[in-house]
């Protein structure tokens, strides 16, 4: 029973990481209808940029907020310079520009920083936490509680701030947006910076458990992305799930169903993807959407 | 009375297909003008030119500024609500939300604040309403939301696109009966496009009339209603 506790623990430290990078993939899907292939790469971009600092002797939580703000900005400035000129191109010049952006990234990454796998630390006590017999990894919790905590704010700033709900509208209908006075184009860049956030949230969390290198992030897009459709990609709230759902499931499979393991982990998600498209393609929370012609 | 909205020799086009051809037409100071026309006419394009959503030449004056070449939020800033074709309602939002973003421009807390309670003394409904999504409002109600909407703004000028559009007769009635209210007590000048004519030029006390892309008549409402060619084609008897 502890080691099933243990596990379905540890599973929800990485499913947190995969809701994190669902919800930016989420959040991008929402106002574009597009999905950021590149997205796992920012994120591990910015890992880079954090570990630099940290280096550099910076402490990590001044760090890891110094972060945030860099992925925030460097956000904002992808959609302004690159994306915002292929926002009515055709979906497949989208998809060619996300995967460029995917492969720029992860080679300018490899160029500065080689593909040599670095530690990158954990900002919580080594000490694992003892609740009765149950010992927990404490990066393990301290990354569910980030992950919380972010997902807690950026739900709060979207409920109530008002410009949380000026980029939710300019998402829904940019023309009545415009209408009312939004400035459609700060939002998407806004909602860009914002996805970039998250994704270094995610990195920064990842990072002490799959160690960092310029590929860290490809399987975990992937979760992300299964997340994200077993969720429903237009439910924020149904991809965070998808994403604490399939952290577990694929953990307790990989540890309890014998001839999965640590190897066939990463099918799991593909299956799950796979079933879900073809029995309930709008994901358990998504919405159908019908489309008048 | 001073022209509020002055347009003039105002050409548009969609691609290559022209829809307005030289287009010249205003609105008083505190009047209500309205548009008259087939479909296809060139109607709603007048109006979303006027908010810069296509592309124009030709000159548009408001409140003595040229207007044309600017960009739809800065049009808005302006003081110029839209309440556009299909009503335009965040249909995933909340009614209240709906609200508060026709108010996303304006910092003075107080007049919102009144503005709001003002909506609501016009459509009681909506505050009923305030908590469901606007996707589940019936089509009267989400004219009335759109058109709630547009005066959280504190409108100067109401740009409206067929109010009538797929209304019962009795919710049309009070709707138009509330624009002229609105007219009347706070002196928010009005451009309505409309296929009731008789209905549009009831409330108007000034119409033209726009035929693929051209203005083919003009003159007070009272005249144009009695006018036999608009009365044959547009109110029909």
């Amino acid at each position: 029973m502890e080691s099933f506790l243990q596990q379905v623990v540890s599973g929800l430290a990485t499913g947190g990481i995969y809701a994190a990078l669902a919800l930016a993939l989420v959040m991008i899907y929402h106002s574009t209808n597009h999905l950021n292939f590149a997205q796992g790469e920012m994120a591990m971009f910015s890992t880079y940029i954090s570990w630099s600092l940290i280096n550099a002797g910076v402490p990590y939580w001044i760090a890891f907020f110094a972060t945030l703000v860099i992925a925030f900005a460097g956000g904002v400035v992808i959609e302004r310079l690159i994306i915002r000129w292929v926002e009515d191109a055709p979906v497949l010049t989208v998809v060619i520009v996300f995967i460029g952006l995917l492969m720029i990234f992860n080679s300018v990454a490899g160029w500065i920083y080689s593909y040599d796998i670095k530690v990158f630390p954990s900002p919580f006590p080594d000490q694992p936490i003892q609740i009765g017999t149950l010992y927990l990894g404490p990066h393990d919790v301290g990354a569910i509680a980030v992950t919380l905590i972010v997902l807690a704010i950026l739900f709060l700033f979207f409920r109530y701030t008002s410009l949380g709900l000026a980029m939710r509208a300019a998402a829904e209908n940019p023309e009545s947006s415009r209408l009312v006075g939004i400035r459609v184009g700060r939002m998407l860049g806004m909602g860009w910076g914002l996805a970039a956030l998250i994704g270094a949230v995610a990195g920064m969390m990842v990072a002490p458990i799959v160690f960092l290198d310029p590929n860290m992030m490809a399987g975990i897009l992937i979760y992300a992305f299964a997340g994200a459709m077993f969720g429903g990609i237009s439910s924020p709230g149904g991809a965070v799930f998808g994403g604490f759902f399939l952290g577990v499931t694929e953990n307790l499979a990989g540890s309890y169903i014998p001839f999965i393991g640590n190897e066939l982990k990463l099918s799991v998600a593909l299956v799950i993807i796979v079933v879900v498209l073809l029995v309930r393609p709008s994901g358990i929370f998504g919405k159908v959407t019908v489309s008048r012609v | 009375m001073s022209a509020l909205l002055q347009i003039s020799g105002l050409e548009a086009q969609y691609g290559l297909t022209k829809v307005l051809h030289g287009v010249d037409c205003r609105v008083e100071e505190g009047g209500i003008t309205t548009i008259l026309g087939a479909n296809g006419a060139g109607k709603t394009t007048l109006l979303r030119a006027v908010c810069g959503m296509v592309k124009t030449s030709g000159s548009i004056l408001y409140a003595g500024q040229r207007i044309d070449g600017k960009a739809t939020e800065d049009i808005v800033r302006l003081g110029i609500g839209h309440v556009p074709e299909g009503r335009g309602t965040f249909v995933a939002l909340t009614v209240e939300e709906n609200l508060r973003l026709g108010a996303y421009t304006r910092k003075e807390k107080n007049k919102v604040a009144q503005d709001y309670e003002r909506v609501h003394r016009y459509f009681p409904v909506l505050l009923q309403r305030r908590q469901q999504q606007a996707g589940t409002l019936s089509g009267g109600e989400q004219q009335m939301l759109a058109i709630a909407r547009a005066l959280m703004l504190g409108p100067k000028l109401l740009l409206l696109d067929e109010p009538s559009f797929g209304l019962a007769p009795i919710v049309v009635l009070e709707i138009f009966e509330i624009m002229r209210t609105v007219n009347q007590e706070e002196g928010v000048s009005m451009l309505v496009v409309e296929q009731n004519a008789s209905l549009a030029l009831n409330l108007a006390d000034h119409a033209y009339v726009l035929e693929t892309g051209r203005i083919v008549l003009d003159g007070p409402a009272e005249e144009i209603r009695g006018d036999d060619a608009v009365r044959r084609s547009y109110i029909g008897y």
